[in-house]
């Protein structure tokens, strides 16, 4: 039993984020339908952002895994964020 | 084996016997240090063939214009010579070979926390290196392309670019599984009492290593797929006639080839880092400035991938910033040579073979590195951009570097690896004869790059060829170096005198363990001690 | 030569096969963020050509492909809460409905590559390289990028279904169910890319 560490979330809990992850998938759906101009990617992402958030915390229980794992996983989205920003760089001003 | 007093049973993972037997035993070995030894014959045979491939390229420039061979057949001796040596010696080099051998050692461990993943990486680097071998003598010719790929020749010259590309993804992918395991040994499987900050510093090498290939090879990996993918069914990512982007594969593949850099380098680093304490017999100075650089280097090392391609297109707002990080990323690479060197300083020398070749890599890595910051800074780079200047530069970091450190790590490991000694007056006479051709083929790259000789040329005018010649020269005696440096080690491998356990008196856990060590390594709990250099 | 000395001792440490497992997502969360590095590139040099190509595919298809992603990625994740209460039952119940999801998406993704490639709007057809630069893109991005995902999804579908046995043969059990995490991690990984994917291929104004 020693080495089971995983936390047990229940299937309410569960329940109630898939909702949420449903209401959040039809408001991007909603908000692209308005002409928000460049703002929509930045919505749609901020949104995707957001959903991605709660599968890696809740269904991916990294809510309960140690702080070490979450830095890492949050390092991986910032090195990835930080790669696009530099090749822009390249491409904004070229 | 004589010393079979402990507890357990004393069986060298020599003489070991498993469900194997013979060559059997050894290809289904998950025993980490056979795996080390299984990469290192692997990769020792690449590297020849791969330096065979250098000499004639050398015997090519000779004279100008024809000598041995037709251009078609340079670009081809070239791009094999890149493919074997970049991703078939160099990027597995250290960590797969000293790596595997020595990380679970020095952290107190009985294996890496993956075995059976750890013998599955070893089997697909060697699909991976039947796939490049195999891209030479299919039906289209050898690849030309050079191993960078650049699109769009990449994607529209005949020959076998796509077997090539597939063997580097395959490649990759062992480079991956090897880091993965790696980083989960260092977190999980180190010794009780071992913490990140009384680990030696060969293991936080590896591990800042370790992310780096996880994090950057897939990034070729997916590059190298979009170029098979625009071979095959003319999608048009980079090929401009298709609607591509040339310049984005450059940038895609130097995000991972830069990093890729570091993963040559950083375990040298490391290699050094172990020796120089113990020849010294002095506590390593700045032990944490090391460990901390190392990881700095990975970080920064991600960043400044764009310093390959000045002369490229590239934005000038771009150009500035790429040439700004790539000075910053030159800072802990110095901190490193400074703590070197400064632990020499009052220190008791012993002056052996491996402590000579951690010199020798001290002096051309500086060579190297300075060079290094010549190219990073724009205005040099525009100068002497793809001349031998370049050539020059990186091969006295990845050979003088990443290559002497590896000769180091055997010459200086090779009595725990086999249990036996190596004659020290050949490797010192193969050492000077090495350092001699190093130097003669590397150095007159230098000038006639500055002086405006392309590289990849097959021809050469007149006015080169003094320059061509010495350089020529210095690729045989370098050679004939090597085959007397690796007769010794061979001759004291399989016959030498039987070797103390701790022939240099070092205080770090290999040297804790009998002349080989056994199968789990540690047939008792290590003693870890809380400073892993306590010289004096 | 003792029994000990030749027996590797059979260790299992979960913590660090989740850990490696982990790692593992971050390799293919990078080999999918090589590829939208290089769709935002396109995009923002051809914004117009990507959003007229993006009309070409359903918004229905791929927000009913999103919502059996989702659930799925619930039922898998309910699957891992069942073994931990050792209900078997339930828990196999459960990778059931995930491996059904599975299936339905692919099976959905086949006909919405189908109706392209019957318009000849496949890479490699007669047409695409009819097509100018931006939508050519788009659709290379598109057989690319959801290709790539399939595969996964195919991949993430082996492992839940040697998981499926396992909890059938009770290999896998309450006190031992770390490859039943680790398929789930998995699972939500190609759950998580299609979030991005999503948005980015269907609903770009």
């Amino acid at each position: 039993m020693a080495n089971n560490t995983t936390h047990t979330i229940e299937y309410r809990t569960l329940s109630k984020i898939l909702l949420v992850l449903l209401f959040l998938t039809f408001v991007t759906i909603g908000v692209t339908s308005f002409h928000l101009g460049p703002f929509t990617v930045t919505v749609a992402l901020l949104i995707a952002g957001l959903k991605s958030f709660l599968v890696l915390s809740n269904f991916m229980h990294l809510k309960y895994e140690s702080l070490l794992l979450r830095i890492l996983v949050a390092m991986v989205f910032v090195l990835f964020v930080v790669i696009v920003l530099i090749t822009f760089i390249d491409y904004a001003y070229r | 084996m004589s010393n079979s007093t402990e507890k357990i049973e004393y069986v060298s993972y020599l003489d070991y016997q498993g469900k194997y037997k013979g060559f059997l035993s050894w290809i289904m070995a998950t025993d980490h240090k056979r795996i080390g030894l299984l990469y290192m014959y692997s990769i020792m045979t690449f590297f020849f063939i791969g330096a065979f491939f250098g000499l004639l390229m050398k015997i090519e420039m000779l004279s100008p214009g024809e000598t041995i061979m037709k251009p078609q057949t340079y670009n081809g001796v070239f791009t094999l010579h890149g493919i074997l040596m970049i991703f078939m010696v160099v990027i597995p080099g250290l960590s797969a070979v000293f790596g595997n051998f020595f990380l679970p050692i020095l952290i107190g461990a009985k294996d890496v926390a993956f075995p059976k993943l750890n013998r599955f990486s070893w089997w697909i680097f060697i699909v991976g290196s039947i796939m490049a071998v195999a891209s030479q003598l299919l039906k289209d010719g050898p690849p030309d392309t050079g191993w960078t790929f650049y699109a769009p020749y990449s994607s529209q010259t005949g020959t076998n670019v796509i077997m090539a590309t597939a063997a580097a993804f395959v490649l990759g992918f062992s480079s991956i599984l090897t880091g993965l395991n790696f980083i989960v040994t260092i977190h999980q499987m180190r010794a009780p009492g071992m913490r990140f900050f009384n680990m030696p510093l060969f293991p936080w090498a590896l591990y800042a290593t370790a992310w780096i290939q996880l994090l950057a090879t897939p990034i070729i990996g997916i590059t190298l797929l979009m170029l098979i993918a625009e071979r095959m069914f003319q999608i048009g990512f980079f090929d401009p006639a298709l609607g591509g982007d040339p310049l984005l594969f450059q940038h895609l593949f130097w995000i991972y080839s830069h990093p890729a850099v570091y993963v040559m380098m950083l375990p040298a680093m490391g290699v050094i880092t172990e020796i120089i304490p113990t020849f010294c017999q002095r506590q390593i100075y700045g032990y944490k400035a090391v460990a901390i650089s190392s990881l700095a280097i990975a970080g920064v090392g991600f960043l400044v991938w764009g310093h390959h391609m000045y002369t490229s297109g590239m934005s000038d707002q771009a150009r500035w910033f790429f040439s700004l990080l790539t000075f910053i990323v030159a800072v802990p690479s110095a901190i490193k040579v400074f703590n070197w060197i400064t632990t020499m300083y009052n220190g008791s020398i012993d002056v052996k073979p491996p402590f000579l070749y951690a010199l020798a890599f001290i002096f051309l890595f500086i060579i190297g590195g300075t060079t290094g910051l010549l190219l990073g800074s724009v205005a040099t780079n525009v100068q002497v951009h793809d001349t031998s200047f370049v050539v020059a530069h990186f091969h006295y970091i990845i050979f003088g570097g990443m290559g002497f450190a590896f000769f180091a790590a055997i010459h200086y490991w090779l009595p725990k690896m086999y249990g036996r000694m190596y004659n020290f007056k050949i490797a010192n006479i193969a050492l000077v004869i090495n350092f001699i051709g190093f130097n003669l083929l590397y150095f007159p790259q230098f000038i006639i790059g500055v002086e405006g000789m392309p590289r990849r040329y097959f021809d050469y005018p007149a006015q080169f060829q003094p320059m061509q010649v010495i350089s020529s020269i210095g690729g045989f005696i370098l050679v004939a170096g090597l085959i007397l440096m690796v007769f010794n080690l061979v001759k004291g491998a399989k016959s030498g005198p039987v070797a103390p356990s701790n022939p240099w008196n070092g205080s770090t856990l290999e040297w804790t363990l009998p002349a080989t060590p056994s199968l789990e390594n540690f047939d008792e709990e290590p003693v870890i001690k809380e400073n892993p250099y306590d010289y004096k | 030569m003792s029994e000990k000395a030749i027996h590797v001792e059979e260790h299992r440490d979960d913590e660090a096969s989740k850990l490696g497992m982990w790692l593992f997502i971050f390799t293919e969360l990078l080999l999918f963020g090589g590829l939208f590095l290089v769709y935002s590139i396109f995009r923002a040099q051809y914004p117009t050509e990507f959003h007229q190509s993006s009309l070409e595919l359903s918004v229905t298809i791929g927000a009913i492909n999103t919502v059996v992603l989702l659930f799925s990625s619930m039922t898998v994740a309910m699957a891992l809460t069942a073994i931990q209460k050792n209900d078997q039952k339930r828990a196999l119940i459960f990778i059931g409905i995930t491996l059904f999801c599975a299936a339905a998406f692919l099976f959905n993704k086949y006909f919405e590559w189908g109706h392209k490639i019957e318009h000849g709007l496949y890479p490699g057809s007669d047409l695409m390289p009819l097509l100018d630069r931006g939508h050519l893109l788009y659709f290379s991005l598109y057989f690319f990028m959801t290709g790539l995902h399939a595969l996964h999804i195919i991949i993430g579908m082996t492992l839940l279904i040697v998981c499926y046995f396992k909890v059938k043969s009770k290999n896998i059990n309450d006190h031992d169910y770390v490859l039943l995490e680790n398929g789930a991690l998995y699972w939500h990984l190609v759950d998580l890319i299609w979030i991005f994917l999503f948005p980015l291929m269907y609903l770009i104004s």
